[in-house]
């Protein structure tokens, strides 16, 4: 009995401390409102993967914004920026609920974010909702400047389409005639896929099989099995991260390199030149990016990122960076009132932003008009070698706008 | 679709069965002694993979690194069981899981901490890093080849163990009455932290010696875990000889659902899980 | 003893009241934040009444969640607004179907067995409608117009409205609380405790066990439809990962944390997953170390298994209350 008695005075202290923690909770959540009311910081909520399989990537675009940000004295249309983040943890499920944090809690001017191109999906819905400046650092998903491109939507990366599609008519022109295509079978696979396949057929190539592999599955051996016995004249892929650095190490080791020669859109060879060791050497990919460009803009960029964050920058840097240069440029046009969103829409529109990966423009669907580089792969570089496709715009299918 | 194709596939889908059996070794062990189920089985795969390439490199030699870290994943196994487990045995699984599901998230924090986000490499041993052809274009990597006979040679070695060693008794005789062994004088609350840390050491070892072709990288845990189970349940929870005969099934499953219908390919191990519980509902070799 | 069940009963009902009250006080995205904590609350009653009233431990729930969210979703014309209606019925009836067809099978299982086998129905829905076309792939797809409900001129209920989507999910859960709570007091709920305690015994008694399993599980996939159908709403848009299995652990891990076997526990455990993460990851309150908020989480969530035995609930529930109803009826 006395435990029990013992038991009620535990649960009324629980009850007590349950408010506590209620008031704590609401204590959390004051600072963003009243922080409102008393600065004058132009507020950049960014939403990107900081926890997970692309926490890196998140990590390289929040660097790359804040450098070009740094570089205008940390200043946005003269006013002082104050950053808002939220680790959107590449889940899909919580996108629309993680944004609105940013949008709706921090009251943020401007949402950047992010990798993942189904939680990119949910921002884009957020954004179309919200009427809140969007700019996209890197998911590719057609769709967000395509049939769902909208005013307030800017990419400063690519589209899935953009980097594969060149890589079509490099293919042809050497002669290769028969293909074999291999992708994980998800949104980013098939439409990299699709781009590929568009610049191929039409060079007058064709595709002999498409193989899938279910996402994220790295058992690669039944598909190299079968590449081996169809022997097409070449294979490309998309794969990106550790499935990447997998199948190249297989490939390998299953005899193919040297007989079949691989190809990928260039993510296939970022970032994992360090895991695969000599495997990925010769390797060809297409890219809006790539190591040793004669590039001015390039070579201090590179340097100062390496001195700021004692880091040598990739593709992702440049897009963050990138998406960092096209907000400064917008909120120079307005002086830092975001108040004017169709006079910073109207300036971004006719924006040349003065990239290390190369100029380039917006579309009318908002989405970089870009060089795509061929690379190779030389030691621990994608190497330049040339311009695949100059100037190359994503059709934007569906896209009403402009 | 000629016969060297078909037998090359049944290869890959042996070789992969072989690998996933050794993955899931250890969960049904302390799935079927103990009664705990471990979500957190994938992160000490994980664990495993990330230690043989910071040991690896420290050392110069795999083998150097698979042995500092079985020793590192046995201390970590036991001090998880002092610490944690132990307070569970008496309770239902499902606190078992909500305490797993907690270590996932520790685990994959401290990897973050600790060794960062990035995806590394490790490189296969001088000795093994060569391939034989197999037909024109294709040859097959001996490294793979080795790790299945590891995997045999594992599965050959539990058996022995739990079937014909005294401490296998003790085991055995553990698993089906805590309190009548405890009775004999055996030291049970050992026992369990023995079984314990082996399977803790058996899901290192497999993600140690499968870095080399797996490559290293956050969340790699996750990706194993769930298969893991499905491993284990279709052989029956607790049956070593069921596991290896559901790794296999499932290599093949795998293999040929890529094949032959690469639309489906992802559904094809679910389907055949489905299969197997309704055909006999508690998989397909009871406790052994 | 009478006493502290009284005083339970009356927090719970004065945080239910407090509930009412709060779209008034806070931000759009509190009341938003809310509303989705209440429709995991829904969705954790569901499965409480498998996990913690019939002994069913169920890894493969989300795939009642996610199907109802999918339904609307492909039901809804792109301009349009979905039929309150129709919708809401067609897609927990689907559920319900669903439900229904695959408890034939997975009801033959128990144990682990059971856990694995729902999960493998979950995964083939989700490679489904990750792998082909039919929603969008893994990109998912939108839901464009919410539902609204007109008198005349007037707009009596308007889902696009923050506010008014917040009260209607707020009905919603304590309807499904009202409802659970006189489905377990009635003869089919004692019935299920006597199945989770002992099923043998139960069927020496002459019942038809499974049909009682059957029907829970029916029951329990309509209400997660319930809930589904109310979260694709909330935001618009669906994703396979709304079906996954990391969704399925998730709502697993509220019941455990909130104390299954306890209606409240569920609702008690969604509001405290979601509000702890929300902390742990929140910057104002943890600086520079709210990127390490999995560590916080992850700890939180061990101490809560190994010395909450009952969950969150168990610190407000008279203890000892379950066994006595458990006794009473097995």
């Amino acid at each position: 009995m006395s435990d029990k008695d013992k038991m009620g005075i535990d649960r009324r202290e629980f009850l007590l401390n349950g408010a506590a923690l209620a008031g704590a909770t609401a204590l959390g959540m004051l600072p963003s409102g009243l922080a409102l009311a008393q600065s004058a910081r132009v507020r950049v909520g960014l939403m990107l993967p900081y926890t997970g399989t692309y926490a890196q990537l998140g990590v390289a675009i929040t660097n790359g914004l804040k450098l070009a940000i740094q570089e205008n004295g940390n200043k946005l249309g003269g006013r002082e920026v104050e950053y808002f983040t939220v680790d959107d943890e590449s889940d899909p499920a919580k996108a629309p609920e993680n944004a609105n944090k940013l949008v709706q809690r921090d009251k943020v001017d401007v949402l950047v974010g992010t990798v993942h191109s189904g939680v990119a999906m949910g921002m884009v819905k957020v954004a179309r909702e919200s009427g809140t400046l969007l700019i996209i650092p890197n998911a590719g998903a057609d769709a967000a400047t395509g049939p769902l491109c909208a005013p307030n939507i800017f990419r400063t990366s690519f589209t899935n389409w953009q980097p594969s599609y060149p890589m079509g008519k490099v293919l042809a022109d050497r002669g290769m005639k028969n293909v074999v295509t291999m992708a994980w079978k998800y949104g980013a696979g098939e439409e990299a896929i699709n781009g590929f396949k568009e610049g191929f057929t039409k060079a007058g190539g064709k595709i002999v099989k498409e193989l899938w592999l279910p996402f994220p599955n790295v058992e690669f051996q039944p598909l190299l099995t079968e590449i081996a016995s169809l022997k097409p004249d070449a294979v490309f892929v998309f794969f990106a991260g550790g499935g990447a650095a997998k199948l190249i190490k297989d490939w390998q080791a299953a005899g193919l390199k040297g007989k079949i020669p691989l190809f990928g859109s260039g993510f296939l060879t970022d970032g994992v030149l360090d895991a695969v060791g000599d495997a990925a050497e010769g390797m060809e990919t297409t890219l809006h990016y790539a190591d040793s460009l004669d590039i001015p803009k390039d070579k201090s960029f590179r340097l100062a990122y390496a001195k700021t964050f004692k880091l040598q920058p990739d593709v992702y840097a440049v897009q963050g960076y990138d998406a960092g240069q096209l907000l400064v440029l917008g909120a120079k046009a307005v002086n830092g009132d975001f108040g004017k969103k169709n006079e910073i829409i109207a300036a971004m529109e006719k924006a040349v932003i003065d990239s290390p990966r190369g100029k380039w423009t917006m579309s009318k669907a908002h989405n970089p008009v870009q060089d795509i580089y061929l690379r190779k792969v030389v030691g621990k570089e994608n190497r330049y070698v040339s311009v695949a496709h100059k100037a190359l715009a994503d059709p934007a299918r569906g896209c009403k706008m402009g | 679709m000629d016969i060297s194709f078909i037998l090359i596939q049944l290869l890959n889908g042996l070789q992969y069965g072989l690998l996933l059996f050794l993955v899931a070794s250890g969960l049904t062990l302390v799935f079927g002694i103990m009664g705990i189920i471990n979500l957190a089985h994938g992160s000490f795969y994980m664990v495993g993979a990330y230690l043989a390439f910071s040991l690896s490199a420290m050392t110069g030699s795999l083998l150097l690194a698979v042995l500092l870290g079985v020793v590192l994943s046995v201390v970590l196994g036991i001090v998880l069981e002092r610490l944690l487990f132990r307070h569970l045995y008496q309770r239902d699984h499902l606190y078992q899981v909500l305490l797993t599901y907690g270590l996932i998230l520790v685990f994959e924090e401290l990897r973050s901490i600790i060794w960062g986000d990035d995806v590394h490499g490790v490189a296969i041993p001088a000795l093994l890093n060569f391939s034989l052809p197999l037909t024109d274009t294709l040859s097959y990597p001996v490294y793979r080849l080795a790790i299945s006979g590891v995997c045999l040679a594992l599965a050959l070695g539990m058996y022995v163990l739990i079937q014909k060693t005294r401490l296998g008794m003790m085991i055995r005789a553990g698993a089906s009455n805590r309190e009548m062994v405890q009775s004999l004088g055996i030291n049970i609350k050992l026992i369990y932290t023995l079984v314990f840390a082996l399977g803790v050491a058996l899901a290192a070892f497999a993600g140690m010696i499968a870095a080399p072709v797996s490559s290293v990288f956050p969340n790699m845990g996750a990706q194993v875990l769930i298969i893991c189970f499905v491993v284990v349940v279709i052989g029956g929870i607790g049956s070593v000889r069921g596991a290896l005969l559901a790794a296999i099934l499932i290599g093949m499953a795998d293999t040929f659902g890529k094949v032959l219908v690469p639309e489906f390919a992802g559904m094809t191990i679910y389907v055949l899980m489905a299969l197997v519980l309704l055909w006999r509902p508690e998989g397909l070799f009871k406790r052994a | 003893m009478q006493q502290s069940t009284r005083a339970l009963t009356l927090t719970l009902a004065a945080a239910a009241l407090l509930l009412l009250a709060f779209p008034f006080a806070e931000s759009k995205f509190y009341t938003q934040l809310l509303s989705k904590i209440m429709i995991m609350a829904i969705f954790a009653m569901s499965l409480d009444l498998l996990v913690g009233y019939t002994g069913l431990i169920s890894l493969g729930h989300a795939a009642f969640f996610g199907l109802a969210g999918y339904a609307v979703a492909l039901m809804t014309p792109q301009y349009e607004a979905p039929d309150l209606w129709t919708s809401l019925p067609a897609a927990v009836g689907l559920c319900a179907a669903f439900a229904l067809v695959t408890g034939f099978l997975v009801l033959r299982t128990s144990g682990v067995y059971f856990i694995m086998v729902t999960l493998a129905f979950a995964q083939m829905l989700f490679f489904l409608f990750h792998d082909t076309k039919l929603g969008g792939g893994s990109d998912g797809i939108y839901i464009y117009i919410k539902p609204e409900i007109r008198l005349g001129e007037t707009s009596l209920l308007n889902l696009d409205d923050a506010r008014h989507f917040y009260y209607f999910v707020w009905i919603m859960m304590i309807a499904v609380y009202g409802f659970l709570r006189t489905v377990l007091r009635s003869t089919f709920g004692h019935a299920l405790l006597g199945i989770k305690t002992n099923e043998h015994r139960m069927r020496a008694l002459g019942f038809a066990t499974f049909r009682y399993k059957l029907a829970a599980y029916v029951l329990s996939g309509a209400l997660a439809g319930l809930a589904g159908y109310l979260a694709a709403l909330q935001f618009g848009f669906v994703n396979p990962e709304i079906l996954s299995w990391h969704q399925s652990g998730a709502v697993l891990m509220m019941v455990i944390l909130g104390g299954m076997g306890t209606l409240f526990g569920p609702v008690i455990g969604a509001f405290a997953f979601v509000l702890l993460q929300e902390m742990f990851s929140n910057q104002a309150v943890l600086g520079a170390f709210a990127k390490h908020w999995q560590l916080l989480m992850g700890a939180a969530v061990i101490l809560v298994a190994l010395y909450l035995p009952g969950g969150l609930a168990g610190l407000l529930a008279r203890p000892g209350r379950k066994k006595a109803i458990e006794a009473d009826d097995g």
